[in-house]
């Protein structure tokens, strides 16, 4: 009887000792300095400025300071000097820059051609990549879920190796003696090896190759979340399959395929090492004038007012392409 | 009801020479090991407005999406007007669906998705903007023409897909849960334009709702599916006044299920012995036989309830636990004296009529007419 009081009671006393101990944590949890320090730096500095300035702050340091240097080169002369340019300003801030370089890129038919060929090879590749990559995007949007991650990955798997090798190894399949060649005599469909390496072919196929991803990935994420039974109500309404597609699911997944095109073509017109690896003498493309511009001739001045034009080639067609973007919610 | 005066002088399901103007027989749907429609026959008759009915799962929109021809029948046939359907795809059929989302065009306006259907069957533009003012005034959205489906309310945009589903003036309308997605007096409002819409065009109608209240309103006749399975076809009054299993009376309505055994079968009266009340008597039902197994379905409005013993067949005492008042109706469970409830409404038409109210003792008593005797 004793020892059965005796459990309520050591459970109250416990309980008592639990009440005292939070009491006791209550001030030191609220201690008033904290606070105020904390208000005091959330007033200068709010969470949200801080994660837009880390981007902002390195695409200052990465970007526009960059692009300012190289914007003040290609106003100067080449000169023997160290580095390898006129100054801009004189000793007295006197301002020496012109728009000589610029000048000079018009005048030369090399410089012109070279950017009407990257914008050829570009726009080309673009397209051969959209319809490459749209049907795929499509498969892929529309097949169920263990599977789509599975093919999603294989997507993504290239990534995991290296651009460059990647691109060295299509040098294997397409050399007078590589895979492709090799296959063809010993099946018997050709008796010589065909030409491929060091033409624009090898440079289609290498931009293609390797930017299919990125025409891939945005025109999945649009397609995945396209309503089915729009496409079902199409149907129902009377409209064949292929009506279907050029109608409704063509005009809904624009800006897929806009955001997916300019992912491929922004880096097509200005790339080197495909043109370098894969293409010919004869494959004219402005990343490869810039390195010859800078490495071969020294003519720092003459390669910046190549990068600077080049950089406009590459703006404008995204501000066009951003005005034309419906701007209404879908 | 505006459509029961012209339902009332067709009704070609009583006539068992009448020619259904869908024939679907022996229709089975199978994905993967899940059997979704298990082996349904049914015939629709044409200018019906038949309403397929039951819980999600059931199989309803299974067995729409095959007459839209989205979901190949892994077995059976579906005939719409005396033409086998197997063989033809969802753009070529004589039928035209009301999706649930209804599936607008985002990038068209309301006039274009109303046209889409028509352009795309060849016809000139001119002639087919004429029958779309036709629609949009049918469905009072004239003012609406030129917006996109975004600027339109909930209520906007189902007029809109039921124009677009109407334009192309199917044999068949297809509706999956048409107004599902609107609040209640909307879809109050809503359902008895449907009827006249269905009416004026004399378009044959089939809705799959899980709604039961709107099922009643709209249909000529009610399907009403479990399980892959159609229970009982049959028109509203019949479906709720005579149920063919359990499921039925239970789903439709709320009803007193009395599980019991035949004790007396009389050709005047049938005796049932339950456990849970005691004997109730029912009207003979011929075909019974004593000591087989059933269940007494007792719909709540059909006991009178009183203050005093009254006299009569079927009578239970016991104290009202529960008072739940609706306006038009009041709810009640009773606390019978062997322990069990039993659900009981009023109409509160009269003012004065003899209050009831918790804790009270009462008598409930219905007549032998009122218990329907379920075998399965």
């Amino acid at each position: 009887m004793g020892s059965g009081n005796l459990g309520p009671v050591e459970q109250c006393r416990r309980r008592g000792a639990n009440v005292m101990s939070e009491a006791a944590h209550i001030p030191m949890r609220r201690a008033p300095g904290g606070n105020l320090i904390t208000r005091m730096l959330s007033r200068v500095i709010s969470g949200r400025a801080l994660v837009i300035a880390v981007p902002l702050v390195w695409l200052l340091i990465f970007f526009v300071i960059p692009f300012v240097v190289v914007l003040q080169i290609s106003l100067t002369d080449a000169a023997i000097a160290r580095p390898p340019y006129t100054p801009l300003f004189g000793d007295n801030w006197e301002f020496y820059g012109d728009l000589e370089n610029y000048a000079f890129l018009l005048s030369d038919a090399l410089y012109i051609n070279a950017y009407l060929s990257s914008l050829k090879i570009a726009l080309i590749s673009t397209l051969l990549a959209l319809l490459i990559g749209y049907p795929m995007a499509y498969y892929i949007a529309r097949t169920e879920e263990p599977k789509r991650s599975l093919l999603l990955m294989l997507i993504i798997l290239p990534f995991w190796t290296s651009f460059l090798l990647r691109v060295y190894a299509w040098i294997g399949f397409l050399s007078l003696n590589g895979v492709i060649n090799n296959t063809l005599i010993s099946i018997g469909i050709i008796s010589e090896p065909i030409v491929m390496l060091q033409t624009d072919f090898a440079v289609y196929i290498g931009i293609v190759y390797t930017y299919l991803p990125f025409m891939i990935l945005p025109l999945y994420a649009n397609l995945v979340k396209m309503d089915v039974s729009l496409i079902e109500a199409s149907q129902d309404l009377g409209a064949s399959p292929m009506s279907t597609f050029f109608r409704i699911t063509l005009p809904l997944s624009l800006p897929g395929v806009i955001a997916g095109s300019m992912l491929v073509f922004i880096p097509a017109i200005g790339e080197y090492v495909i043109p370098a690896l894969l293409g010919g003498p004869d494959t004219l493309m402005i990343g490869k004038v810039l390195w010859t511009e800078f490495f071969n001739n020294r003519d720092w001045p003459v390669a910046s007012a190549v990068a600077t034009v080049m950089l406009v080639v590459v703006v404008l067609p995204i501000i066009l392409l951003r005005n034309a973007q419906p701007k209404e919610p879908s | 009801m505006a459509h029961s005066a012209t339902a009332a002088d067709t009704k070609p399901w009583r006539d068992p020479a009448a020619k259904p103007f869908i024939k679907i027989r022996n229709i089975t749907k199978k994905f993967g090991d899940f059997t979704a429609v298990d082996n349904v026959s049914l015939d629709i008759f044409k200018g019906e407005l038949f309403c397929l009915l039951g819980g999600s799962g059931c199989g309803k929109s299974t067995l729409l999406r095959m007459m839209s021809g989205f979901e190949t029948p892994t077995s059976g046939t579906i005939e719409i007007d005396g033409q086998d359907m197997a063989r033809v795809s969802p753009y070529n059929r004589p039928t035209n669906m009301m999706f649930q989302s209804y599936a607008l065009f985002p990038h068209m306006s309301v006039e274009k998705n109303i046209a889409y259907g028509l352009l795309r069957q060849g016809m000139a533009k001119p002639q087919a903007m004429v029958k779309v003012a036709e629609m949009l005034k049918l469905v009072k959205l004239e003012k609406f023409a030129s917006r996109k489906p975004h600027q339109l309310s909930g209520g906007q945009k189902q007029r809109v897909a039921l124009a677009r589903s109407l334009v192309k003036q199917p044999k068949l309308l297809l509706l999956d849960e048409p107004l599902g997605a609107l609040d209640k007096k909307l879809r109050e409002e809503t359902q008895f334009e449907l009827i006249n819409i269905q009416e004026t065009l004399g378009v044959t109608f089939i809705v799959v709702t899980h709604d039961q209240e709107e099922a009643m309103t709209l249909s000529t006749r009610i399907g009403v599916m479990n399980e892959g399975i159609i229970t009982q076809i049959g028109e509203p009054t019949e479906i709720y006044e005579r149920p063919a299993t359990r499921f039925v009376a239970d789903f439709i309505g709320s009803v007193n299920l009395f599980e019991g055994t035949v004790d007396m079968a009389a050709p005047d009266a049938m005796r049932v012995k339950t456990d849970s009340v005691g004997p109730i008597l029912v009207n003979p039902v011929p075909g019974l036989t004593q000591g087989q197994k059933v269940t007494v379905a007792l719909r709540p409005e059909k006991i009178t309830l009183s203050r005093t013993q009254p006299s009569g067949n079927n009578i239970l005492h016991g104290m009202v636990e529960d008072v739940a008042y609706m306006g038009n109706l009041s709810i009640y469970r009773v606390r019978l004296d062997n322990g069990n409830l039993l659900k009981v409404t009023r109409s509160n038409r009269l003012a004065e009529q003899e209050p009831i109210s918790w804790d009270q003792e009462i008598w409930g008593q219905w007549s032998n007419a009122a218990g329907v005797v379920l075998t399965s």
